[in-house]
């Protein structure tokens, strides 16, 4: 279903990823994790196609196709989603308009007919209880005025409504406290299907208590240093990052020529 | 995925779609003014003595001014000197004698134009209810609906039929609003004003449809300089809409009208404009510089009047829809939404000069700016000694495309009276791209997302239209901004 192999990314001349190979199979919850700045957010990024990121070696293909050839728009309607870490607000254009409207445009893609608002209206009710969503979010403008807890479980409302094949979500725990990270854990357990794929990309250990995921892998300094099952997360919660970083700065230094 | 740039910034290039030149005789008078333009105007349109005297005054005037420099500089626009003595002051579609009496009389080709525009006539009388004034450059081609209205007693025509068979409304009202002393291009257009519409509701009479106008100018090196009059009488209630486009020229062409409305005791009047005169090409050559002056005054007690405004046209626009509430209690709204993009640029807002007690007005102004386009707005708030417990609220928005573009924001606020309040809000915001990635990452185009984002700045603005044109001006901003990100 995603298979990357050997990414090299930089920002503004700054190497970002050094070489990220990982292979996901459908059905499968993958979480990543890793220390600030060891590249999480920008495989993010760059799997869904945020500008400003500069793929300087490897692919990435996504169902068999050149994902990083893709429009960011493209990816979406082909089953790409990604959960922002920082969802924006956008002020006027009210959630419910912007989901339909976006839902249709995947719909059309997938040659299926477009949804009035009345049975818009039917989907979104039935999701909203999945995330115990308060109804009067839908008419507000996207995201604006709403807490750090409601941004994110609109984040994953949105997942809900629009099945996506494939789901990164972003430190899609942080800002959240423990009734928010619960409902939010719990709506993603839902969505968990052999048909979709879940890559969970996160700091810290707690969201994976939650969400228990098929495979753990520990990201540092733009490499995978370690690969595991789901104990690799407690493990690392015991040890701390450190432990793994020893080995990245050791591989770092093997590889790099003066 | 390394260009950052100019993805705020291809969306707003999509051509011109009205650029179409109707070929149809014309018959135009020589270019230049004068006193013998004037009256050849004049007379060709078989007016009565006191509209001759009258222009030639409002000539005489306009000549002291121009001797003086008195055109306006103060507005934040600029443009190279305009040449008053190439302007073709008139220009009418060759046609039999006597003008059309009924649409059957009118040219075909013209008819085919306005299919072109989306208007057509035949149609619009018959389906949509909507009565229709067409000025086609400077004459008023067909009137719809007239017969239906008339039984009302609301007499819906064009200026020039209204000075000949209705001379004692026009000797009252005429100016009264709008003196040609008022400025330079109310001075222009007083001396040679070639039409227009007129409308005059009676007492108690709430119009059953909306009223509209659609001016288009299309011969070459004209000018159009139509004067629109609007009366309602007491407790009578109006809804008028105009529409604006003109063909593609490469040179510019000035387009200076005046509209005067009039509201009695109880009256309202809404007036409602959609403006999209070409604007120019990506290069900022050509356009119509649009330089209007609209007024109303709400002239007796618990009045109303109402102006909406969607501008996305012309190279230059100079308009500020005001309304004078001399009436006890009365009201005056401005809606306007001014977009400019390329290398347009607007200087727009609004006047409210309360003088009667407990007078209130409200100004919303959402300007959008885009590739190099400048967009100023300029509003005063003015409330006289005798204006008690007058209230105004003000809300002025800009929204930012890009960043070769500019939103400008001149409030004036002059307060004589203690009692009253007076309210100013303004925002400035910018389509970030963080925003377009949102959007794009949920599976919609950047067009999508900058037009979602557009009507949704706009929705305050578009609410107050009628519905069939609050369509039109979503659909109408949608294609100005095409190509301006994405």
């Amino acid at each position: 279903m995603l298979e990357i192999k050997n990414l090299h990314a930089s920002v503004e001349g700054n190497q970002i990823l050094r070489g990220i190979d990982l292979t996901v199979n459908a059905g499968e919850v993958h979480a990543i994790m890793g220390p600030n700045g060891s590249g999480k957010s920008t495989l993010a990024h760059i799997l869904a196609g945020r500008e400003g990121y500069l793929v300087t070696q490897g692919q990435v293909l996504y169902e068999g196709k050149d994902l990083l050839a893709m429009l960011p728009e493209e990816r979406a309607r082909e089953g790409v989603f990604l959960a922002f870490q920082y969802p924006v607000e956008i002020a006027g254009v009210s959630n419910t308009y912007f989901l339909r409207a976006a839902l249709n445009a995947i719909r059309k893609h997938r040659g299926l007919d477009e949804l009035d608002a009345m049975d818009f209206l039917k989907v979104v009710r039935e999701k909203m209880k999945l995330l115990d969503m308060d109804e009067t979010l839908m008419n507000r403008p996207v995201n604006e005025g709403f807490s750090g807890g409601e941004k994110k479980r609109n984040e994953i409302f949105q997942m809900a409504v629009l099945e996506p094949k494939l789901a990164i979500l972003d430190e899609t725990d942080s800002g959240l406290d423990i009734d928010a990270l619960r409902t939010v854990s719990d709506g993603i357990n839902r969505l968990r299907s052999p048909e979709r794929t879940i890559v969970l990309v996160t700091h810290y250990q707690r969201l994976l208590s939650y969400v228990v995921p098929d495979f753990v892998h520990v990201l540092a300094d733009g490499r995978i240093v370690r690969s595991g099952g789901k104990d690799l997360a407690q493990e690392l919660e015991q040890k701390g990052y450190a432990w793994l970083e020893e080995s990245a700065d050791s591989l770092k230094s093997g590889v790099s020529v003066p | 995925m390394s260009t950052k740039t100019d993805t705020l910034e291809t969306l707003v290039n999509r051509e011109y779609k009205w650029g179409f030149v109707t070929d149809i005789e014309a018959d135009d008078v020589p270019s230049g003014l004068n006193e013998d333009t004037i009256r050849l105007i004049s007379a060709k349109k078989s007016e009565p003595e006191f509209m001759l005297e009258w222009r030639l005054n409002a000539y005489r005037h306009w000549l002291t001014l121009e001797q003086s420099e008195a055109e306006p500089t103060w507005a934040n626009v600029h443009y190279p000197p305009i040449d008053y003595q190439s302007i073709v002051y008139y220009s009418a579609p060759k046609a039999k004698k006597d003008g059309p009496k009924s649409l059957d009389e009118v040219d075909p080709e013209l008819l085919r134009t306005y299919e072109k525009l989306g208007i057509p006539l035949l149609e619009r009388e018959i389906l949509s209810g909507v009565a229709v004034d067409a000025v086609f450059d400077s004459v008023s081609v067909a009137t719809t609906f007239r017969e239906k209205l008339g039984e009302l007693g609301i007499i819906f025509c064009s200026f020039s039929e209204a000075v000949r068979e209705h001379p004692d409304l026009i000797k009252k009202y005429l100016g009264s609003v709008v003196p040609y002393t008022d400025n330079f291009f109310a001075a222009l257009n007083s001396a040679v004003f070639t039409d227009g519409s007129f409308c005059y509701i009676p007492k108690g009479v709430r119009c059953p449809m909306e009223l509209s106008t659609y001016f288009r100018i299309n011969a070459k090196n004209t000018g159009q300089f139509e004067r629109t009059l609007i009366i309602a009488d007491e407790g009578s209630h109006v809804s008028y809409l105009e529409g604006c486009t003109a063909p593609m020229r490469d040179e510019n062409q000035l387009h200076a009208a005046v509209v005067e409305l009039i509201a009695h005791d109880d009256a309202t009047i809404k007036y409602s404009t959609v403006q999209n005169w070409y604007p120019g090409d990506k290069e900022g050559k050509g356009g119509i510089y649009n330089f209007v002056t609209k007024r109303g005054k709400c002239l007796g007690k618990n009045s109303k009047i109402s102006w909406t405004q969607v501008e996305t046209g012309s190279a230059i626009t100079w308009k500020y829809p005001s309304c004078i509430l001399q009436g006890d209690n009365s009201i005056g709204e401005f809606y306007s939404v001014a977009l400019t993009n390329n290398y347009q640029q607007a200087d727009t807002g609004t006047k409210m000069i309360h003088i009667g007690k407990n007078t209130r007005s409200t100004i919303v102004s959402k300007g959008i700016s885009a590739g190099h386009g400048q967009n100023s707005y300029r509003g005063m708030v003015k409330i006289l000694k005798s204006a008690t417990g007058a209230r105004n609220y003000s809300q002025c928005d800009s929204l930012l495309l890009g960043d070769k573009c500019g939103a400008h924001t001149f409030p004036y606020l002059e307060v004589k009276n203690s009692t009253a309040q007076v309210e100013h809000e303004a925002t400035t915001s910018k389509i970030g791209e963080d925003q377009i990635f949102y959007f794009r990452q949920r599976g919609l185009s950047s067009e999508d997302a900058v037009s979602m984002i557009v009507n949704g700045f706009c929705k305050q603005v578009f609410r107050e239209l009628p519905m069939e044109f609050a369509v039109e001006a979503q659909k109408l901003l949608g294609v100005s901004l095409e190509g301006s990100v994405g």
